[in-house]
């Protein structure tokens, strides 16, 4: 059968399923967590691609571009506090991260 | 069934595995390479999209620094996984129960809404076929016109994020001496110094004499 | 006519006195440095007093003889909505007679107090405040609208209470004072709520425009009532007079005023302040005649006071504790000749009082001087000896109260029983019996006064009290011998006893059957005939006193004094044998009918009771505790509930996330 948009968004839309269940069996782990995230902005990319080709519109592509560039801004400075936060409690375990408590 | 769909079931099954076990895998380098994997199943999914650029750009940047950076993170922290696992089976019901309702939910509406095809013969493909037809030149046409302006933040959002990963991240060397003008310039004379007055000479002490028998007196 | 009185002279009789009063109290006391003595402040505040006399009397004359009034503006204090506030007077008859009286027995007061404050401290201060009185009441009497009314009405119980707590240091004078003040609070609310009707439906505070719309008041009902709204203002604003007037149930203050220096009982408590309710009410004439109700009211309260008030008289031992008594019974037939519709009968006794109970009280006061400052007549007796002039001028009085035949008190007192005669009102057979059971009372505690006082025996060194204190002031032993008061004493109380007995017989057909007091009285004749049938039983003074002789009011008064006779004088030993016989109802005199009790422990402590309930309970507990303090608690409480979402864990916000994504979802896909 043809492929129509659907089935990109759909595998779209399972990925970031597969990303949010991730987030929910691996809270405690810091780094699995960024990972998710990772996947979920993927997800999303994947979206605007799909569309930017079936619509015939090159503004879903500039979009991604610019998805790029924050996702590996926030990539950088998550692992760098993720750097920190092992310095100072030897371990990236959510559980101890609890100062804020209200 | 044409090459391009088969080729997009089995980038799509390859990328869900290595998604899965991205979130599932006990160790933490595992996961990071899984994930390597599913940027690369990505990227040839949207190279079927006709989108080169972004394909190779997802594979440069994404996996070749992001992915990496990853990796050293994971392999650099000597992290002790066992807590971390601690829960895990006893949530996965209810996280794969959320997680399959997400997806059906998602493709219900995905699938019943967007059929558009994509018709090899109407006119606008035909537009895409036209020879010198460049996917980096449509985006570098838009982007340094149109979004010039959202193309400098980007740059400026990435100096930033470099700034901001260094600043937290740099520790000063203990024994640097470094000096900060700003406390150079507002300190005061008291705190270096203080001037007390003292007596010239001053009388020699006599130890204690406990004796009694001694009578010279000095 | 009234070019004939023209408004800077009648604002000179007020405001002399409050020149006088406002020279002596500030520069006379240490609040301006002392700078006059004792004389220049007399002589101050006299000339003051005597001044407004001189052209009282001269506007007496042009009202009585040339028919003059005066009824003008003189001053808009302020005009707000509709209602004009404002400082006026109105002069005529009624007024007119009284800014007399009341600059008469003021003037006699203040040469008295020459004499008997000489040895206080406070003197200044004194001639301040009784100059400051007469100023006050004389803006009352003077004024033509309810606003100045309320004004003179204020202050002169605002005087009242400074003076008798004027020795400020005796806990009872305080006591005394503040009870006086409250009572008469609580008149004056009655007052106020009647003012305020008027301005409410009449929309003015002018008498004279309030009078023009009488007939339409009558027709109006009290909003919510059935009742008629006229009725409803003349009982407000009777209630007003109950407290300055010291009718019953609140006289409770009258006697413990006796607290005051002895000036101050004559000029206040006799003459000029408690006759200011009478006044109001003669003034509102137009407005009582129109409530059969009101005036009912007003009848029983006034019989009640007449004659339970003077059966406390019998048994006090208190020389002016006495005559306070006597002073509230006579109070009582000024109201009831009011209830009868005889406003002008009332204000004649009021004129007569002012003047014959003025006397009492003086000559009481120089009794007291003469005995060395003791006021148990138990302990006096055989004073006629001694002090002539007080002697003489007091049976003089004491006879004009009792209403002896040709004496001011005659005339007024047998008019007013003849009056009540003639009223068809409901209550008029219990106000009968009251004056006349009255007259018998009257005459008894009158000359068992007398009689205990200046014949009998002397007591002076019987006084178990006497044996402490005096001894720095005459450096004379106690037992020093009674001596006759300084001509600056005894000139006022001859003064006083002329008009005491001879007024009555010269005014008594001018006052009541003439036109003296037309437009300043109104009286429905058909309703209320009681003055007409005064009018056509009246055949001349002289008449009236002959035809007394065979009346009843005359034969009780001489019963009265003949059994104070024989009670105190041939068997001194049969009042303890009576007082034993009948214990329970002197146990009840003696507590003045436990009123005063109530008043202390059930209302005053009630209300204690009610202020700290709703400090405790309302303020403390609902207020600061409910509502202040609850707030706060409640909001840290929900805060408390609310911050544990704020576990600070990073999953349980992802999660958080991931669950509100998943119920939008689904809200927008199945629900939407």
């Amino acid at each position: 059968m043809t492929l129509t948009l659907g089935h990109f968004l759909s595998l779209g839309a399972m990925l970031f399923a597969l990303s949010v269940v991730g987030i929910f069996l691996n809270r405690k782990n810091l780094i699995v967590l960024l990972m998710a995230i990772e996947l979920m902005l993927l997800a999303v990319n994947t979206n605007f691609v799909a569309f930017s080709y079936y619509l015939h519109d090159m503004h879903g592509q500039i979009f991604v571009f610019f998805i790029l560039t924050v996702a590996a801004a926030e990539s950088a400075i998550g692992l760098a506090i993720l750097v920190l936060l092992f310095r100072n409690k030897s371990s990236i375990s959510a559980d101890e991260l609890n100062t804020l408590k209200g | 069934m044409s090459i391009t769909t088969g080729l997009f079931y089995l980038f799509s099954t390859v990328l869900l595995f290595a998604a899965f076990r991205v979130v599932t895998a006990r160790n933490p380098v595992h996961a990071a390479l899984f994930l390597v994997l599913t940027f690369f199943q990505a990227a040839m999914v949207w190279m079927l999209l006709k989108a080169e650029f972004l394909s190779i750009t997802l594979v440069l940047v994404y996996v070749g620094a992001v992915m990496v950076l990853f990796l050293f993170v994971v392999m650099m922290m000597d992290i002790n996984v066992e807590n971390l696992r601690v829960g895990f089976w006893k949530n996965f019901p209810l996280a794969a129960i959320v997680g399959v309702v997400i997806a059906l939910e998602m493709a219900a509406v995905l699938m019943g809404g967007f059929r558009v095809i994509d018709d090899p013969h109407s006119a606008v493909n035909a537009a895409t076929e036209v020879a010198g037809y460049s996917n980096t030149k449509e985006l570098g046409k838009l982007l340094y016109t149109q979004y010039l302006y959202p193309l400098e933040i980007a740059a400026a959002i990435l100096l930033v994020a470099m700034i901001a990963a260094i600043a937290l991240t740099l520790r000063a060397r203990k024994d640097s001496k470094y000096v900060y003008a700003g406390d150079q310039v507002r300190v005061k004379s008291r705190d270096r110094m203080t001037v007390i007055k003292m007596e010239a000479t001053r009388a020699a002490v006599e130890p204690a004499v406990t004796t009694p028998q001694s009578e010279t007196k000095v | 006519m009234s070019q004939t009185l023209s408004a800077s002279t009648l604002l000179a009789v007020p405001m002399a006195p409050l020149v006088g009063s406002v020279l002596a109290g500030v520069f006379g006391t240490k609040f301006g440095g002392n700078l006059i003595g004792r004389h220049l402040s007399h002589s101050i505040t006299i000339l003051g007093v005597l001044l407004a006399f001189i052209i009282s009397v001269m506007t007496l004359q042009s009202v009585a003889i040339d028919g003059a009034r005066f009824n003008e503006t003189l001053y808009t204090w302020m005009v707000v909505g509709g209602l004009k506030m404002e400082i006026g007077f109105l002069v005529d008859g009624l007024s007119a007679m009284m800014m007399c009286v009341v600059t008469f027995v003021s003037l006699m007061v203040h040469i008295y107090t020459i004499g008997y404050m000489k040895e206080d401290e406070g003197y200044n201060r004194f001639f301040a405040y009784i100059s400051l009185f007469t100023f006050a009441m004389l803006m009352l009497v003077m004024s033509n609208n309810m606003l100045q009314l309320f004004f003179g009405w204020e202050a002169v119980g605002l005087v009242s209470y400074l003076l008798i707590g004027f020795w400020f240091n005796k806990p009872t004078a305080i006591f005394a004072n503040m009870k006086a003040f409250l009572v008469n609070r609580v008149g004056d609310f009655g007052f106020i709520l009647g003012i305020g009707l008027i301005v409410a439906f009449a929309g003015t505070l002018n008498y004279t425009e309030v009078f023009a719309k009488a007939d339409e008041l009558a027709k109006l009902t009290f909003p919510g009532t059935g009742w008629m709204l006229v009725t409803v203002i003349c009982i407000c604003l009777f209630i007003g007079a109950m407290g300055k007037s010291a009718q019953f149930p609140l006289h409770v203050w009258l006697p413990d005023s006796m607290e005051g220096p002895t000036p101050i009982s004559a000029l206040i408590h006799a003459a000029t302040m408690v006759t200011a309710g009478i006044f109001m009410v003669a003034r509102m004439s137009p407005l009582f005649e129109l409530s059969d109700t009101a005036l009912n009211f007003i009848l029983v309260i006034g019989s009640i006071t007449a004659l339970f008030m003077g059966f406390l008289g019998i048994i006090q031992n208190d020389i002016k504790r006495v005559v306070a008594y006597s002073t509230l019974s006579q109070l009582g037939y000024m109201t009831v000749a009011l209830g009868a519709s005889a406003y002008s009968v009332a204000v004649f006794h009021l004129m007569t009082h002012a003047f014959f109970k003025a006397l009492l009280f003086l000559a009481a006061g120089s009794v007291i001087m003469g005995v060395h400052h003791n006021q148990d007549i138990r302990w006096m007796g055989g004073l006629r000896k001694y002090m002539p002039i007080t002697w003489i001028t007091s049976l003089l009085g004491s006879l004009a109260l009792i209403g002896t035949p040709l004496f001011a008190g005659f005339y007024s007192k047998d008019s007013i029983i003849e009056a009540v005669h003639e009223s068809h009102l409901a209550g008029a057979g219990f106000a009968s019996f009251a004056v006349l059971a009255g007259v018998f009372v009257t005459a008894f505690y009158s000359f068992r006064m007398y009689f205990l006082v200046f014949h009998g025996k002397e007591r002076f060194d019987q006084n178990p009290d006497a044996h402490h204190g005096h001894d720095d002031h005459h450096g004379h032993d106690d037992h020093h011998a009674p001596h006759e008061s300084p001509w600056v004493v005894t000139l006022p109380l001859v003064l006083l006893a002329i008009p005491s007995v001879v007024i009555g017989y010269f005014t008594i057909d001018p006052m009541l059957f003439s036109d003296f007091f037309k437009g300043a009285i109104f009286i429905d004749h058909e309703k209320h005939p009681a003055m007409e049938e005064l009018a056509h039983a009246f055949h001349g003074p002289l008449q009236m006193a002959w035809h007394a002789l065979t009346t009843l009011p005359f034969l009780l008064a001489v019963a009265g004094v003949a059994t104070a006779y024989y009670m105190y004088m041939v068997n001194p030993a049969l009042p303890a044998a009576i007082k034993a016989r009948v214990q329970p109802i002197y146990t009840l005199l003696e507590n003045k009918y436990y009123l005063d009790w109530i008043n202390e422990n059930i209302l005053a402590r009630g209300a204690r009771a009610l202020g700290t309930g709703l400090w405790k309970v309302g303020d403390q507990t609902l207020i600061d505790g409910v509502l202040v303090n609850g707030c706060w608690k409640l909001v840290g409480w929900v805060s408390g509930t609310v911050r544990k979402l704020q576990s600070g864990f990073l999953y349980h916000y992802a999660l958080a996330m991931i669950l509100g994504i998943f119920v939008l979802m689904t809200y927008f896909v199945w629900l939407k």
